[in-house]
């Protein structure tokens, strides 16, 4: 088999023992019930009074629309914290060493917990978006539009979950792995996730504008709902498949260094 | 046929750890199919050994050859040939015994059906059947060893490292182990083991390398490693001083005791060393009250060449 074959064998392999372990500590109840608290919440508790911000008159409806983009890339921050304490976690068993000193493509424990977290993410925004659709969402995307929405959430998750393996592999404990990366839900709210950037001050509107969460947010709801996308595409891609690249070396980099009893 | 290429060829290999120097210079030669035991108190160097040895992490000098690849050059080609298990269980505690042999299985890339037999074949051979259902997590330690050799043994390794294999294991489980592993060097592969156990290195091991301070004092068989040392004697003990008189008269050079009413006569530990010695005392018609056969063992060898004992003591129920 060439090495191409085995990366791909023994990533399967990782991704079937990731998703057997999953199933007895699963982390997507975690994943769908934030995003869906944080939804209701600011449908119901603010989006009345936000929705008038956003169109004048335009209360809960308007703002449920508004607010669902911003909703998914919250969902999709999550998953950085559990993968990080799920590869923490791992790293600190001794079935690691053993993979380490087996003639197996390498990053493929990493990769497995990659994968299997996405399949648990996108699930999990599939659900995201059935119960925003029950509150009020009204996408008006056609089948295009939606397969390139998909697209573009499954690069931010994937670009999301090689920072969290990064994180789970560079702290130093479970505890360290759990907060690294807790900065990223922060994100959606310093941008254009709940209200447009333009309502900010001059330094906070300038991080909000330029960020990377941004642009994902704006081609999401030009996809979804209409309206100018320009630039923001670009953005985003560039933003997700960058993060992506660079997080995967990365990681790659911390896994290869020698594990220091 | 030509001599079998070595199992493992180790030259000069060395490892610091910060300032603190762990390998100063290692030399190992180990021919294939032969049991290898690396001796050694706690923080001798040993499981640093394995780790380098088994590319688990790199030397800072030196060379080593694993199954004819450089761990250092070709750690793949190492790893292809190699089966550990460590001192701490390998294992993943949240599969079952069986989905861990399966995980081997296919990271071995086995085909399906064949990884299906083989795993069915380990768990009888560990005499794990009955509990291959069952999350790891509720074995017991013996049953863990078990399966983490096992999980060494599915893609058929030619070299196995086993560091510590029944450190903190019952002494019931320990002598499992110790057949496992007999009948593991009796199917051909090469083993190195290492212990702090000098009586388990003794049972399992053709040749054997004392570590300390990260450097290699003393290397041979367990015999030859005996002989560097005072030999074995025999011990007598009598009933009173007039037994104790008329034996040292009969038995030529001896270590005697008045207070204790003993004589120590040196022996070889065999039988007709021990034979001669009870004729001789028949000839002169002296009973003996209690006779001690002392054969020197790992520990006396230790003592003899580091000056001080072994911090690790026998296990507890080793018989020797």
């Amino acid at each position: 088999m060439s090495t191409a074959a085995y990366a791909l064998r023994d990533s399967t392999t990782m991704l079937r023992r990731y998703l057997v372990r999953a199933r007895r500590y699963p982390l997507i109840i975690y994943l769908i019930g934030v995003p869906v608290v944080m939804l209701l919440l600011f449908v119901y508790v603010f989006g009345g009074t936000l929705g008038d911000g956003i169109a004048a008159g335009g209360g809960r409806e308007v703002y449920a629309n508004y607010v669902t983009p911003g909703i998914l890339l919250l969902a999709i921050a999550g998953v950085a914290q559990g993968t990080a304490v799920g590869v923490a976690q791992d790293m600190s068993e001794g079935i690691i060493a053993r993979f380490r000193t087996m003639a197996i493509f390498r990053p493929s424990v990493l990769t497995g917990h990659v994968l299997g977290n996405l399949v648990q993410m996108l699930l999990a925004l599939a659900v995201v978006i059935g119960v925003a659709i029950a509150v009020g969402f009204r996408p008006t995307a056609g089948v295009a539009e939606w397969l390139a929405a998909a697209g573009l959430l499954t690069l931010i998750s994937l670009a999301v979950t090689w920072f969290g393996v990064a994180c789970g592999l560079v702290a130093k404990s479970i505890e360290s792995a759990s907060n690294l990366p807790m900065p990223l839900i922060l994100l959606p709210f310093m941008g254009s996730g709940f209200v447009p950037t333009d309502s900010m001050p001059g330094p906070v509107a300038w991080f909000a504008q330029y960020q990377p969460f941004t642009p994902m947010m704006e081609t999401l709801r030009g996809l979804l709902l209409g309206g100018p996308i320009g630039g923001n595409a670009v953005g985003a891609v560039a933003w997700g498949a960058g993060i992506t690249a660079l997080c995967y070396l990365w990681a790659k980099r911390l896994y290869r260094r020698d594990p220091i009893r | 046929m030509t001599t079998p290429r070595p199992a493992l060829t180790v030259t000069g290999l060395r490892k610091s750890y910060g300032k603190t120097p762990v390998l100063q210079g290692i030399d190992l030669h180990v021919p294939a199919g032969t049991v290898f035991a690396l001796l050694g108190p706690n923080g001798a160097g040993k499981t640093t050994t394995v780790n380098i040895l088994s590319t688990l992490i790199r030397a800072d000098g030196g060379r080593a050859e694993v199954a004819g690849h450089d761990v250092a050059a070709d750690p793949d080609g190492a790893r292809s040939a190699i089966g550990v298990t460590g001192q701490f269980s390998a294992v993943d505690n949240l599969l079952t015994g069986a989905e861990n042999l399966m995980l081997m299985a296919d990271l071995n890339h086995l085909p399906r059906v064949e990884g299906r037999r083989r795993v069915t074949e380990l768990l009888a051979r560990f005499d794990l059947a009955d509990a291959a259902a069952k999350p790891v997590v509720t074995y017991s330690g013996g049953m863990r060893r078990r399966l983490d050799l096992a999980m060494t043994l599915v893609g058929k390794p030619e070299v196995i490292f086993l560091d510590e294999p029944t450190t903190g294991l019952d002494p019931r489980s320990r002598r499992t182990m110790w057949d496992i592993i007999r009948d593991l060097v009796a199917s051909g592969v090469t083993i190195f083991l290492t212990t702090q156990y000098l009586e388990e290195a003794d049972q399992l091991a053709d040749r054997v390398a004392l570590l300390d301070h990260g450097r290699i004092i003393a290397e041979g068989t367990p015999a030859e490693l005996k002989r560097l040392i005072p030999g074995g004697h025999i011990r007598l003990r009598f009933a009173g001083p007039a037994e104790l008189e008329s034996a040292a008269r009969a038995l030529g050079p001896n270590t005697r005791d008045d207070d204790a009413l003993t004589l120590q006569v040196p022996s070889d530990g065999g039988v007709g060393s021990l034979r001669a010695v009870l004729d001789r005392l028949d000839r002169a018609a002296v009973e003996v009250a209690e006779l001690t056969v002392h054969t020197p063992d790992l520990d006396d060898v230790f003592l003899a060449l580091t000056g001080r004992p072994d911090s690790a003591t026998t296990p507890e129920g080793a018989i020797r």
